[in-house]
C-alpha cells in the first residue's frame, strides 16, 4: 500500500519537475536537459576563448614580423601553393556546413544521416590533412624550413630530399589499415553498430590519400608551370621579363617582340630540357614575378627563415587541432552509431561543432595572412 | 512495479511530445545552413580574386575584412550565436576585445622602428645589396646565407 503511494507520488514529482527520474543521459548533478546543456555550452565557449587568445600570441608575432619586413612575406608567400590553401579552405568550409548538419539531424533524431554528416566531417578533415602532407613534404624537400634551417633558395646548390611524404604518411597508412581491418571485422560479425563505427572510419582514412593524391597532382602542375617559367627566367631576358606563372605565357610574354616569339619558346624549352638532362635540380626556384634576381636580402635564414618558422607553427599547430577534431569527431560516431542523441541530449556534438567552427574560424584567417601575399 | 514502467512510458512520451517544439533546441533550416556555406565559398573566391591585384597597403585590410565577414558568418549562423544565451556572446565577444587589445598593444610603436628596416626595393639588383652591419663584430652580414 505505501509503497504504490510511494511510486504514485514519484510519478506526480516526476512530471512536477523531472527532479528523481534521471535519464541516463542526465548527469545528476543537472535539474534538467535544459540546464545541462547550457552548462555545457558555456563550458566550451570558455575553451573557445582561450584557444582565441592561444592562436592570437602566433598572429601577433605575425602581425609583428610583417609589420618590420613587409617583403619577406612578399617574396615568401610566393613559395605557398595558393590553388591548395583555396581547395583546403573549401574543404573545411563544407566540413563546417557537415558539422552545423550534423547537429540538425542530431536534433532532429536523424541517426543516420547524423553518422553520414559526421563521417562526411571527418573525411574533409582528412583531405585537408592529406592535401597539407603534400604542401609540408614538398617545402621540405626544397629547402623551405624554419629558422636556421631554410635554405636559401635560387642557389640550387642543395640536393632534394626524397622521402618527406612517405614518411608523414606512415602513421595515415597504419590507421587506415588498422580501420580496413576493424571494417572487415564489422562486415563479418553483421553487426550494425561496428559497421556504421568502421564506414567512417575508413572512408576518412582513403580521404587522407585521396587528399594527398589530389595535392600531388595540383603541386605538380603548379611546379610544371614554375618550373617551366623559372629555367626560362634564368636562361632567357625577355621570358623572364614577363613571365607569368600560367602555361600559355610565352607566347604572350614575347609579345612585345613578336618576331623572336618562336625562338624565344624553343630556346627557354632547350635551356630546361638542357638542365634537365645534366641532372640540374628542377627545384631552383626563381619568383615568375620579379623582374630582376635580387631577393638576395630577404632570401636568408634570419628573414625568410624565420617566416617559415611562423608559417610551420601557426599552420602545424592548426593542424594539431584538426587532429584533435578527429579524434572527437569519432567518438561522435561512436555514440551517434549508438543512437544516443535526441533533441534532449545532443550537446556533445554541438559543442564538437562548435570546436569545429572555431578550427574553420582560424583557417579563414590563416589563408589569406599566408597564401594571398602580393 | 507496473507504476515505475507507466512513469518511465510517462516520461517518454512527454519526451516525444516535446518533438514538436525540439525543447530548447532549435534546429537550422537547410536552406540557411547552405546558403551561410555558398556566401562562404563566394567570399573565399572573392579574396582569392582580389588577391591579383597589387592594393599596396590596402591589401591587408581587403583581406582582413573579407576575413572578419567570413569569420561572423560562421560564428553566427553556424555556431548559431544568433540564437543563443547572450552570455555566451557577451564571453567569446570579450576574447576578441582582449585580443584586439593584445596586438594594437603591441603593434602601437612598431612604427617608431621604421628607419631601422632593411627595405630596398628600390636597390637595383647589381648593386651590392645595403646590409646592417653585426653588432657584435662589426661585420656585414652577409647578403646570402650558406646552404
Amino acid at each position: 500500500m505505501t509503497a504504490i503511494q510511494e511510486n504514485l507520488a514519484h510519478v506526480v514529482d516526476d512530471h512536477a519537475d523531472h527532479h528523481h527520474e534521471h535519464p541516463s543521459w542526465l548527469a545528476h548533478h543537472f535539474d534538467d536537459a535544459e540546464q545541462q546543456y547550457d552548462s555545457g555550452k558555456l563550458g566550451m565557449w570558455l575553451f573557445l576563448v582561450t584557444e582565441v587568445l592561444f592562436f592570437s600570441g602566433m598572429f601577433c608575432a605575425y602581425a609583428l614580423y610583417r609589420n618590420r619586413n613587409p617583403e619577406v612575406f612578399e617574396f615568401c608567400s610566393s613559395f605557398l601553393n595558393e590553388k591548395l590553401g583555396a581547395i583546403n579552405t573549401g574543404v573545411l568550409l563544407f566540413s563546417s556546413l557537415t558539422m552545423a548538419w550534423a547537429v540538425r539531424a542530431a536534433q532532429l533524431r536523424q541517426h543516420q544521416l547524423l553518422v553520414g554528416m559526421l563521417g562526411a566531417t571527418l573525411g574533409c578533415a582528412a583531405i585537408f590533412l592529406g592535401v597539407k602532407a603534400v604542401e609540408y613534404s614538398h617545402k621540405m624537400e626544397i629547402g623551405l624550413l624554419p629558422g636556421k634551417l631554410y635554405v636559401a633558395q635560387l642557389d640550387g646548390a642543395h640536393g632534394p630530399h626524397k622521402g618527406y611524404l612517405e614518411f608523414i604518411c606512415t602513421v595515415p597508412a597504419i590507421v587506415t589499415a588498422l580501420c580496413a581491418f576493424y571494417a572487415i571485422y564489422a562486415f563479418a560479425t553483421k553487426s550494425l553498430f561496428h559497421q556504421r563505427v568502421a564506414g567512417p572510419m575508413l572512408v576518412a582514412g582513403l580521404c587522407f590519400f585521396g587528399g594527398v593524391g589530389l595535392g600531388q597532382y595540383l603541386e605538380a602542375q603548379e611546379e610544371a608551370s614554375k618550373g617551366h617559367g623559372g629555367h626560362a627566367a634564368g636562361h632567357e631576358h625577355h621570358a623572364m621579363v614577363d613571365g607569368h606563372v600560367d602555361h600559355g605565357s610565352h607566347e604572350h610574354a614575347a609579345a612585345p617582340e613578336s618576331v623572336h616569339a618562336a625562338e624565344t619558346k624553343t630556346a627557354a624549352e632547350i635551356a630546361a630540357s638542357a638542365a634537365t638532362a645534366m641532372g640540374g635540380t628542377p627545384n631552383v626556384y626563381v619568383s615568375p614575378t620579379e623582374l630582376k634576381t635580387p631577393n638576395a636580402d630577404v632570401n636568408q635564414r634570419s628573414m625568410a627563415g624565420l617566416f617559415f618558422s611562423i608559417y610551420y607553427c601557426m599552420t602545424g599547430v592548426h593542424a594539431i587541432h584538426i587532429i584533435g577534431g578527429m579524434i572527437v569527431i569519432t567518438w561522435l560516431i561512436v555514440k551517434a552509431a549508438r543512437e544516443e542523441f535526441h533533441e534532449q541530449y545532443f550537446g556533445p556534438v554541438d559543442n564538437v561543432g562548435l570546436y569545429w567552427h572555431l578550427v574553420d574560424f582560424i583557417w579563414i584567417y590563416l589563408f589569406p595572412l599566408l597564401y594571398l601575399i602580393t | 512495479m507496473a507504476q515505475t514502467t507507466t512513469s518511465e512510458h510517462n516520461h517518454d512520451a512527454h519526451a516525444g511530445h516535446g518533438h514538436h517544439e525540439h525543447g530548447f533546441s532549435h534546429p537550422m533550416p537547410i536552406w540557411m545552413l547552405l546558403s551561410v556555406f555558398f556566401a562562404l565559398l563566394f567570399l573565399t573566391g572573392l579574396t582569392v580574386f582580389q588577391a591579383q591585384f597589387d592594393l599596396g597597403n590596402a591589401e591587408i585590410w581587403a583581406s582582413l575584412t573579407i576575413a572578419t565577414i567570413k569569420a561572423a558568418l560562421v560564428i553566427l549562423f553556424f555556431m548559431h550565436l544568433l540564437w543563443d544565451k547572450p552570455l555566451n556572446a557577451i564571453v567569446i565577444l570579450g576574447s576578441l576585445i582582449f585580443v584586439a587589445l593584445f596586438l594594437g598593444f603591441t603593434l602601437m610603436d612598431a612604427e617608431g622602428y621604421r628607419e631601422n628596416l632593411i627595405y630596398n626595393s628600390t636597390i637595383e639588383a647589381s648593386q651590392p645589396v645595403v646590409v646592417p652591419v653585426d653588432p657584435i663584430t662589426g661585420a656585414a652580414v652577409p647578403a646570402v646565407a650558406a646552404p
